[in-house]
């Protein structure tokens, strides 16, 4: 169950996105991608959720390829995404963004709908329950009925991780969870990936909050101009010099 | 309060002949029950997968020329003739929503517009399948069980059965896992990717069944004027179609409705009222004033008020 990225290069016309990164993400574990701007992280991510096609390289989850594979297909199998600017369904209620994510746990057909089945209203009304359960579980629930471009930014981010959460994920990829938000919503969202962590599920995430990072992350992978410059434990990472220069630059030569 | 307003229209529908003595009101009340049913397809698209199709009299066309044809030249009879129509045009949904796939906003307005333009270059041309720019006089009337529905009252009530067959599937459907997924795309299509939406999967389907509710437009239309000519694929009719669904307010299930009666009996009211040029004037005018004050539409502006009176 390990999702195992190998080799994988992606260029944008002349200039080098990723060339030659290879990492693993340990199942059951938080992994965490660093990087000054414009390393590589978020072209990494879509190209792990099928967004982006790269050049050379692959990736694999528990041995089957991933690559090739479009994104809706890659979430059929268990690799979820949020995005790094806030991505809700703006004009639906926060119930109706949640029960969009849960898209993949219906199964109602065409036929079936049209023919108005009983069993359809069943499954609807476990529907809305698990989007309660999940919205309860995010801290969104008195929100339910409100238009999702109509809530605080913070929240919206919630409302994106909920999303998320209802496709089932068994590795979940968050992109930046907690740009943007304030010290008190960031110790949530940390609490939340650690909650989501102990029900089983992979986390993969970029974010530039290194508090946040160093908390939460069992492995931290550093980039830096498209390759991997350092990968381990976040006391590691933090010490490692590559990493040391790659954000603070090299230290001037002694003259 | 809704459903029982909902009932109440129901009502009024179902006994509209006792009280529409005129058989001129009754032809202004089939044209926008017809109306209706080609303003709910165009819904389905525009108002809930959130594309536009500018090629719709094309369905509508593909419909009223199946039906017509069968019915003559193949001596078939109305209800299979009407089923073919419903599904070639459908087919023909299909065949639009797979040329576009990858295309998107104005990329796909554009496919639809020439699909449309080819079609009608092929009605007029193709004279020996379809008499070109003559037409097909003659379309037989319906029967069923050897009752001719030739009367209006009959044909009314025909017409209203096939806009409710069009209304109850659009309102299951947008109700259902697909018609969010329907409204997933419209909203934000990469997210819906990312939660396991099949883009291409949906957006084919909700042309296929938009196209197909046209074709039954366009065969309820033949069957009822008797006559078929290139006119059918004429730009005005998408025109009349998207101005029904946005004044009514599109992605919501009673908009097209509210659009259709209104722009179908509105241009007949003025008529009575003045001469040509001033109709014209006063139809634009109202349009535009429909779109300054109520840009959402009709129907979410009264929804609007509504909750705002509640709260």
């Amino acid at each position: 169950m390990t999702l195992a990225v190998r080799d994988l290069a992606v260029r944008f016309g002349g200039v080098t996105a990723l060339e030659a990164v290879t990492f693993d993400v340990r199942p059951g574990s938080i992994t965490s991608v660093i990087g000054p701007n414009g390393a590589g992280k978020t072209t990494a991510f879509n190209v792990i959720t099928g967004y982006l096609r790269p050049a050379g390289g692959r990736v694999t989850y528990d041995g089957v390829p991933l690559t090739g594979l479009r994104p809706s297909a890659i979430a059929r199998r268990g690799i979820v995404r949020t995005f790094q600017r806030t991505s809700v369904f703006p004009a639906l209620s926060v119930e109706d963004n949640v029960l969009t994510g849960l898209h993949l746990r219906g199964t109602a057909g065409f036929l079936e709908v049209l023919a108005g089945r009983r069993r359809l209203a069943a499954e609807e009304s476990g529907l809305v329950r698990d989007a309660a359960a999940i919205l309860e579980f995010v801290g969104l629930a008195h929100r339910r009925r409100e238009r999702a471009s109509a809530l605080p930014y913070g929240e919206q981010r919630l409302v994106e991780l909920a999303i998320a959460l209802a496709a089932r994920p068994r590795v979940l990829l968050l992109d930046e969870p907690g740009a943007g938000m304030t010290g008190a919503e960031k110790t949530v969202v940390s609490g939340l990936i650690r909650k989501i962590r102990e029900q089983g599920v992979t986390v993969l995430l970029v974010e530039h909050d290194m508090r946040m990072v160093m908390g939460i992350s069992d492995t931290v992978i550093a980039l830096n101009g498209g390759r991997v410059i350092a990968e381990g434990a976040p006391a590691a990472i933090q010490a490692h010099p590559d990493v040391i220069r790659a954000y603070l630059g090299a230290p001037r030569d002694p003259a | 309060m809704m459903r029982a307003g909902g009932w109440l229209l129901a009502a009024a529908a179902l006994t509209l002949p006792l009280w529409l003595s005129s058989a001129y009101h009754l032809h202004v009340a089939i044209m926008a029950g017809i109306f209706g049913v080609l303003a709910l397809s165009l819904n389905l698209l525009l108002g809930f997968a959130g594309q536009l199709s500018l090629g719709h009299a094309a369905f509508f066309g593909i419909g009223a020329y199946t039906s017509a044809l069968l019915t003559l030249k193949g001596e078939w009879s109305f209800w299979p003739a009407l089923a073919a129509a419903v599904a070639l045009a459908g087919a023909a949904g299909w065949l639009v929503g797979r040329l576009s796939l990858k295309l998107r906003g104005a990329y796909f307005v554009l496919v639809t517009i020439s699909f449309a333009g080819v079609i009608s270059l092929v009605s007029v041309n193709w004279i020996e399948l379809t008499n070109g720019p003559l037409g097909l006089p003659g379309v037989p009337a319906p029967e069923l069980f050897g009752w001719s529905l030739r009367s209006k009252t009959a044909y009314y009530y025909l017409v209203l059965a096939g806009l409710a067959l069009s209304y109850l599937v659009s309102a299951r459907l947008v109700k259902s896992r697909i018609g969010r997924a329907f409204v997933a795309l419209r909203e934000n299509e990469p997210l819906a990717e990312s939660v396991g939406v099949d883009v291409t999967h949906y957006l084919v389907l909700a042309a296929v069944v938009s196209a197909g509710m046209a074709g039954l437009g366009g065969s309820l239309y033949a069957h009822y004027t008797r006559f078929v000519s290139p006119e059918v694929f004429l730009f005005t009719y998408t025109v009349t179609m998207v101005v029904m669904v946005v004044a009514g307010g599109k992605g919501t299930l009673a908009g097209p409705l509210v659009g259709a009666v209104l722009f179908t009996v509105l241009p007949e009211a003025l008529r009575a009222a003045a001469s040509w040029q001033w109709q014209m004037l006063a139809y634009g005018v109202l349009l535009v004033l429909l779109v300054f004050f109520l840009p959402r539409g009709i129907v979410p502006a009264l929804q609007a008020l509504r909750r705002r009176g509640a709260s």
